[in-house]
């Protein structure tokens, strides 16, 4: 579900006034049209001014039609109406031109505005493919969501309505201000006086609104979380009797967002009547003293006929003038939700200099050698600086040394890990949450980077190896199963995407998931809702080892991936998960010591540091913390 | 539906009456400033001589100039008013639908948030909230200004000349028709459009949920592609759609520019036909003003109409939530006072769907007796939440009886039976708060001292003394900051301080380590001698010392007795128990 609509309360209250990110923000966003649809873009330039020549010329019309037509046909005995068919005729084909160039720009703006939403929906969604796993770490979903939906509406609401608006409004506004000037400076002057002095009240009020938006904004999300933080643990609240609590909770927020929103909402009410009877005020002063004016005389080119033309156009001049004044906030708003967007775009990729690949390989009389089809040996492609190849098998060999990690610069978490993983061995991790077992993974893999010490890969540097290849060499079988939407057998198939039919049910069998998908209402072809809601926690760790099973690497990690079922499934998921480590490295981490009392060498983890390592047999006799801790599960007194 | 909504406006149904009040006034002074200011030109500026020269007149300047002053002075005051009260009521509406809609969901039961589930509950606090409140201030702002200003402005356009009049007669149902045609092929596209919409949002919110997945099999390119498939979806959709919209606008300048050139043509024939007896030059100009008027509010009135419709969907979402009864309430003379912690259940069978057809639950006969420590084990979905969620009345059992200190929990006054039972929930949740804050859930008048007591049986008074503040600890929303195991024991603790006739721990130590777990279990054993203890746990150790275990699978108890006699005669209890010692007793 995207959360709650979420404005920048720092951008909010700013209003009006733009800064120097937004400018060029603003200038991003423009390249971004004019980009892909300079042509389309011009064109709409075009008929935006066609529009306003067309909207002028009827004014024109409309203000003359009196004087230069009907006054005269008044006058004749027998009128002659042929200079007015002609001129409605002629308008008429203006009209048309006007419609036309209307119609073609909105269908332009449908094409530039969805072809740029659609570029940069497809971009972000590119790139963030490529971010650290650290993004995702530090960013919650609902605010990398928000980008998705949010954003890229406001983009949407920007480049459709706002810049078109913006663009037909400076047009407006500079050809009436240039005739008003060709009418009578004075009065012009008086005008934009006047435009000043309604500019200055009118941001007043919008900057109370905003200001009140703010808190509105801040008060929404206050109750907002209240009510998802409550909602959710609703359950909680009715066995502890705690509703009437939780009622007085949500008055008191409930309150408070009614009277910001009361605030901010009538300060945008009362700015439309305010500008609007501010422009009449302003005509009537115009025709009181001007009319005045040119009645005593005291200006000879101020004629009662000059004003009367100029009321018109100075109506004309403050109508856009107040467009724009509305139009900021949305713009400003738009601006931040760009920024957002863009933002996304400029976070750094996963930085990858690998160069070692991982290719199919075969021998020939004891070499090994790349080969292009399928033969089940795996080897590391290593290019040298001089050109040269070798060839490694990938045995899936891991060691580390001296390895120390931190999250966050200066916390360590990981201190002086060193061990040694031959091929084929099955290490496991024991310790308290926060122990550091899944960094230890997440560091094998690279979700993550070591801060010092070294790790290696079948005798390679680590960070030599391509990510991709790197990875596709690790299985991974995780605690939270995330599953796709889609069928069983898409969601296995996951694992290997040329996989047929056979290879999938083999998988599945090999997790011990098949008897339960044939049970399924459609078998491997069931639809699986929602992160496989429909399925119970256990049918869904089954579905994502037969996952992991199918893509058939070397090296498997399995973080605490039996911990959700319950230890009689346990015993059967075991069974598939023994022929899945067999022949393979495996790190496994568990809270339950029976499965991974089996393992070559256990590691024992406290604080990020192995306090403790041996086989079971070893660590039993050492009698350490591995001891208590197995000895507390049983309580062989 | 708008009946039961009405309900909700209460207090501010004075502001809601005046805003449209206000808005007519608004309206009024919007007609008449036009026909003033006409005749302030008229009569100030182009007044003429005898002569018919054009020669002003600074008298009829000044007074009309005045009047509208006045009249200016009028409007602003109706349009501040009916935006002011706009405002009031129609944040006031959502404010109170806000409150009647929570404080109904507190009267909810499981089942009936079972039904809604709880992110839809809280889209219909949010945003179906905010859709609505927003339509409200539509409709009382703007349904009511713009048919005022249409009908207005018709019935003015009659006066001057019902000849030019009857253009409207015929332009108006034209603008309709072909507005409902546009509306009639964008809309199913658009309501396809936000489908893919919705299937877009599910591929992003699965790719950010899964990237470790995607990461780990290297599907960076396929998640691409499956996202590029329906960016491209949407994209078709949304330019088809829009596409069919944007003929909106031409087809309103058709009418605005066709009925300007037909006032023009017909009023100029009018005029000069009849001499000005019939239509005025001025009367002319003044018929533009109007006609432009007409088809700009009917366009408005056809977008708010839209909206409305587009909102309609929200405000039923509400209206579902305000009609849910819940299930479960209390009898008419409840019984609050609860004898002792015993439990029985007679024949029970329980179902969520109240379908006899697909039981979750079935015959279940069990006694337990005050003070008993009894363990419940078996496999996911063998029901084992399900059994003991009937005890506080979180659902009731859809056939037999569940008795409670030997009377049927059914008769008890919900608020005191639950204040005897403290349940610690499988999925359980901290709330945003100190850690203080946090446990006094379990017993508001609880003192430090309780509470350290509490934090110690429960193993968790150590790590809650090596938080930075202690017990003033803040825990963030959905207790983030402490680990899954301390998160449990917070729980555990937080359930203790009720002090309660009957504890139920739903598999609550799943992430404590076996020694803290066996820790617990004894402390809780002087703790709370007197309390029936249930235990539902995955490791035999967890409940191996119990008076009485109890074995369930699929729906059904099917042993009960002590862990020796259960290793005796239950298979079940011994293919498990063998699973997880396997190996030790060597």
């Amino acid at each position: 579900m995207a959360g709650p609509k979420r404005y920048d309360p720092a951008v909010m209250g700013k209003k009006l006034t733009m800064d120097k990110s937004q400018g060029q923000t603003l200038k991003r966003l423009l390249g971004l049209i004019t980009k892909k649809y300079k042509l389309s873009f011009i064109v709409v330039f075009l008929c935006i001014i066609v529009n306003a020549v067309v909207s002028a010329a009827s004014a024109l019309f409309i203000g003359n039609i009196i004087d230069d037509y009907i006054t005269p046909l008044l006058k004749m005995s027998v009128p002659d109406y042929s200079d007015l068919i002609s001129a409605i005729i002629t308008m008429a084909v203006i009209f048309l031109v006007g419609i036309v160039s209307t119609l073609s720009q909105q269908l332009l703006m449908v094409r530039i505005t969805q072809g740029v939403m659609k570029g940069v929906r497809d971009e972000m969604f590119d790139h963030m493919q490529t971010l650290p796993v650290k993004y995702f770490d530090t960013h919650t979903h609902g605010d990398v969501m928000s980008y998705y939906t949010n954003d890229i509406d406001t983009l949407r609401m920007m480049i459709s309505q706002s810049i078109p608006q913006l663009m037909s409004s400076v047009i407006n506004i500079v050809v009436y201000l240039i005739m008003m000037f060709a009418t009578n400076v004075w009065l012009t002057l008086f005008v934009l006086l006047f435009v000043a002095f309604t500019l200055l009240i009118s941001g007043k009020v919008a900057g109370k609104s905003g200001k009140f938006f703010v808190h509105q904004q801040k008060a929404l999300g206050e109750e907002n979380g209240f009510i998802e933080e409550m909602i959710n643990g609703q359950k909680v609240v009715k066995v502890f009797n705690h509703e009437e609590r939780a009622k007085e909770d949500f008055d008191k927020l409930n309150d408070s967002l009614c009277d910001t929103s009361y605030k901010a909402n009538k300060f945008v009410n009362i700015l439309g009547p305010i500008n609007g009877n501010l422009g009449h005020l302003q005509y009537v002063l115009i025709a009181v003293f001007g009319g005045i004016l040119a009645i005593s005389g005291l200006d000879p080119t101020l004629t009662l006929g000059v004003i009367a033309t100029f009321l018109v156009s100075s109506r004309s001049f403050s109508m856009p003038i107040n467009q724009v004044s509305q139009q900021a906030g949305a713009i400003v708003m738009a601006l931040a939700g760009a920024k957002r967007v863009f933002d996304l775009l400029d976070e750094k990729s996963e930085e990858d200099n690998g160069y070692v690949t991982l290719v199919n390989a075969k021998y020939e009389n004891g070499n090994l050698t790349e080969c292009k089809e399928h033969t089940g040996i795996w080897a590391w492609k290593h290019p040298h600086e001089d050109g040269t190849l070798t060839y490694t098998e990938l045995k899936g060999e891991v060691k580390l040394s001296e390895v120390d990690f931190a999250y966050v610069e200066g916390k360590t978490v990981l201190h002086d890990i060193t061990l040694y993983a031959k091929p084929g061995q099955k290490v496991a991790f024991v310790g308290a949450t926060g122990a550091g077992k899944t960094t230890i993974t997440n560091l094998i893999n690279r979700f993550y980077d070591i801060e010092d010490g070294k790790i290696r890969y079948d005798g390679i540097n680590l960070n030599k190896i391509k990510k991709g290849d790197l990875r596709r060499s690790l299985g991974i079988v995780l605690q939270d199963t995330n599953l796709f939407t889609g069928t069983v057998a898409d969601n296995i198939r996951y694992g290997k995407l040329s996989a047929t039919e056979d290879e999938i049910i083999a998988a599945a069998k090999l997790a011990n998931a098949h008897d339960f998908i044939s049970r399924l209402p459609q078998g491997y072809d069931t639809e699986l809702l929602e992160n496989g809601a429909n399925l119970s926690q256990g049918q869904r760790q089954l579905i994502s080892i037969a996952r992991a099973a199918i893509a058939d690497p070397p090296v498997m990690i399995l973080d605490e991936a039996t911990s959700s079922i319950d230890t009689r499934t346990e015993a059967l998921v075991q069974k598939g998960m023994d022929a899945l480590m067999k022949g393979r490295t495996v790190f496994v981490i568990a809270h339950r010591l029976s499965t991974v009392k089996n393992s070559d060498v256990i590691m024992v983890l406290e604080q990020g540091r192995i306090i403790e390592r041996g086989t079971h047999d070893d660590l039993i006799k050492q009698k350490g913390q591995y001891y208590k801790l197995y000895t507390g599960a049983f309580e062989l007194e | 539906m708008i009946k039961k909504l009405a309900k909700s406006v209460r207090e501010y149904k004075l502001a809601s009456i005046l805003c449209p009040l206000f808005i007519a006034g608004e309206v009024t002074m919007e007609v008449i400033i036009p026909m003033v200011m006409a005749k302030l030109l008229d009569e100030g500026i182009n007044y003429k001589n005898a002569a018919g020269e054009v020669v002003g007149n600074i008298q009829s300047l000044w007074q009309i100039g005045l009047i509208l002053v006045g009249l200016v002075l009028v409007s602003i005051t109706c349009g501040v008013l009916a935006g002011d009260f706009a405002a009031k009521a129609s944040t006031g509406f959502a404010r109170n639908l806000r409150h009647d809609m929570y404080y109904r969901i507190q009267n909810f039961s499981f089942a009936n948030i079972d039904k809604f589930s709880t992110s839809s509950l809280v889209t219909r606090l949010t945003t179906d909230v905010t859709n609505v409140q927003n339509s409200y201030q539509m409709i009382i702002r703007i349904a009511i200004r713009s048919p005022l200003m249409m009908i207005f402005s018709l019935v003015m356009a009659f006066i001057i000349s019902p000849k030019l009049g009857v253009i409207f007669i015929g332009v108006l149902p034209l603008l309709a028709i072909g507005l409902l045609v546009i509306m009639k092929f964008a809309h199913p596209i658009f309501m396809f459009m936000l489908k893919t919409y919705d299937k877009l949002n599910r591929v992003v919110q699965e790719n950010l949920r899964g990237i470790r997945v995607v990461k780990s099999f290297v599907r960076e390119d396929k998640e691409r592609e499956k996202f590029g498939e329906v960016s491209d979806d949407t994209y078709r959709l949304a330019t088809k759609a829009e596409r069919i919209i944007a003929f909106n606008m031409p087809l309103m300048q058709v009418c605005i520019y066709g009925v300007m050139l037909l006032v023009a043509w017909l009023g100029a024939n009018l005029v000069v036909g009849t001499g000005e007896s019939e239509l005025t030059t001025g009367e002319l100009t003044s018929m533009f003003t109007y006609s432009m008027q007409i088809l700009m509010n009917f366009m408005m009135l056809s977008m708010v109409f839209m909206m409305i419709v587009m909102s309609r969907a929200s405000a039923s979402r509400i209206v579902e939530v305000l009609d849910e009864e819940s299930d479960i309430t209390d009898p008419k003379n409840p019984v609050t006072e609860i004898k002792d912690g015993s439990i029985t259940f007679k024949d029970v069978n329980f179902s969520y769907s109240k379908n006899m057809n697909k039981l979750c639950l079935t015959d279940v006969d069990l006694s337990i007796k005050s003070g008993e420590t009894v363990g419940i084990i078996g496999g996911t979905g063998s029901s084992k939440s399900t059994l003991v969620q009937l005890i506080p009345r979180l659902y009731d059992a859809t056939s037999g009886e569940v008795l409670v200190g030997g009377l049927d929990v059914k008769k008890y006054c919900v608020k005191t039976l639950r204040d005897a039972v403290a349940m610690v929930l499988q999925k359980n949740v901290l709330f945003s708060g100190t850690v203080r804050e946090n446990l006094k859930w379990g017993n508001e008048n609880a003192t430090d001292e309780e509470i350290e007591l509490a934090l110690k049986s429960s193993c968790a008074y150590d790590f809650v003394m090596k938080m930075p503040q202690g017990l003033d600890t803040y825990i963030e929303q959905g207790g983030t900051n402490v680990s899954g195991g301390q998160k449990q024991r917070l729980c555990i603790a937080r359930a203790l301080l009720k002090n309660p006739k009957i504890l139920i721990l739903d598999d609550s130590t799943s992430a404590v380590d076996t020694q803290t777990d066996a820790y617990i279990r004894n402390a809780m054993k002087e703790y709370l001698p007197k309390t029936t203890k249930i235990i539902i746990a995955q490791r035999i150790s967890s409940v191996e010392h119990a008076d009485k275990i109890i074995v369930m699978d699929g729906g059904k108890v099917i042993d009960v007795g002590s862990h020796e006699e259960l290793l005796e005669n239950s298979e079940i209890y011994k293919e498990v128990y063998s699973s997880q010692v396997k190996g030790v007793e060597q």
